[in-house]
């Protein structure tokens, strides 16, 4: 729509996928996209990150060795304050999870790069994993005692028929609140900084001056959220994961 | 009503959201201000769960947010 207005502006064009390396197995479009590209590059990215900078294995830890024990403890200590001692096992699996979503964020903040996180369909199976993985943890751990998680403990008998219902449909919306939080954040973000981008372009030299300003300060926020989002995204994990390890309810 | 202008409206009204998650933002941060002030040794213990309560209180608005992209340049 915002094309047609003549400018050939359009604040969603960056987050248009393209194939790269078209291929077709089966009648699937399984083209090699910029999105997949940039989840290679993010997965090199963290895994240079954590396995360079450790490489040394030094007593007293260099710049780099501190920034990896600095992300790996703060990780630790979001897991064992969150799920308990029990939930460590999982520590690899949330410490992938919040450094995918990290680096995938962070990069998307360098101009003409792609931010993966901001299509629903990656955010989405993240969640699902999450999701899923934590549903078959509890089954697993309490079998069909799990299901005691849906009825609140302390409450009159007259309320529990809404009530189950209620945290049933809250427990299965998990998945969707996760993933949309995390790709509206980025998306919302990515399109107001495209937008007042513009302002800045067609304000000119005289004029332009205050959007630039705006936009700087909007970019220190624009890195905030991209570690905040990543933040609340495992930290809910751990929530769900002790949901299912503790049963509090 | 044409129909491009009821989309067009939808899309400002969906964006109204953003108005509540104003709201919540600022109680939250302002509670924790006023929390903070009473107990400063109490305070940074309470600053992820200040920022996790930012987070899910500013992802409420862009619901709306995105209802209101959508409209804009999917639909």
């Amino acid at each position: 729509m915002a094309a047609e207005n003549g400018h050939g502006f359009d604040p969603m064009h960056q987050f248009e996928i393209q194939r790269i390396l078209p291929l077709n197995i089966g009648g699937l479009d399984v083209s090699f996209t910029n999105s997949a590209l940039f989840m290679v590059v993010v997965v090199a990215a963290v895994s240079l990150f954590t396995i360079a900078s450790m490489s040394g294995r030094a007593l007293v830890p260099g710049r780099m060795q501190s920034m990896a024990e600095l992300s790996y403890e703060f990780v630790a200590n979001m897991v064992r304050e969150n799920t308990g001692t029990e939930g460590m096992k999982y520590f690899p699996f949330i410490f992938t999870l919040f450094m995918f979503i990290l680096f995938a964020n962070m990069l998307g903040m360098i101009p003409y790069t792609f931010t993966v996180t901001s299509h629903i369909i990656v955010t989405f199976v993240l969640a699902m994993v999450v999701f899923i993985g934590v549903t078959i943890i509890g089954f697993a751990k309490h079998g069909a005692g799990y299901l005691k998680l849906f009825v609140p403990s302390g409450v009159p008998a007259m309320l529990l028929p809404l009530l189950v219902v209620i945290e049933v449909i809250s427990y299965l919306t998990r998945p969707i609140s996760l993933s949309v939080r995390l790709f509206a954040n980025m998306m919302a973000g990515h399109t107001m900084l495209k937008v007042f981008a513009s302002f800045v372009v067609g304000l000119g030299i005289i004029g332009g001056w205050a959007p630039l300003a705006f936009m700087v300060a909007f970019t220190g926020l624009e890195i905030l959220v991209a570690f905040l989002q990543a933040y609340v995204f495992a930290i809910l994990s751990c929530i769900y994961l002790n949901d299912a390890l503790h049963m509090h309810h | 009503m044409e129909p491009e202008a009821a989309k067009l409206i939808g899309a400002g009204l969906a964006a109204i959201a953003l108005a509540g998650a104003g709201v919540g933002i600022g109680h939250i941060f302002g509670n924790y201000l006023a929390g903070a002030l009473r107990n400063p040794s109490a305070a940074p213990a309470q600053f992820p769960n200040l920022l996790l309560g930012f987070a899910l209180a500013e992802a409420t608005g862009l619901f709306g947010l995105v209802v209101s992209l959508i409209l804009l340049f999917v639909v």
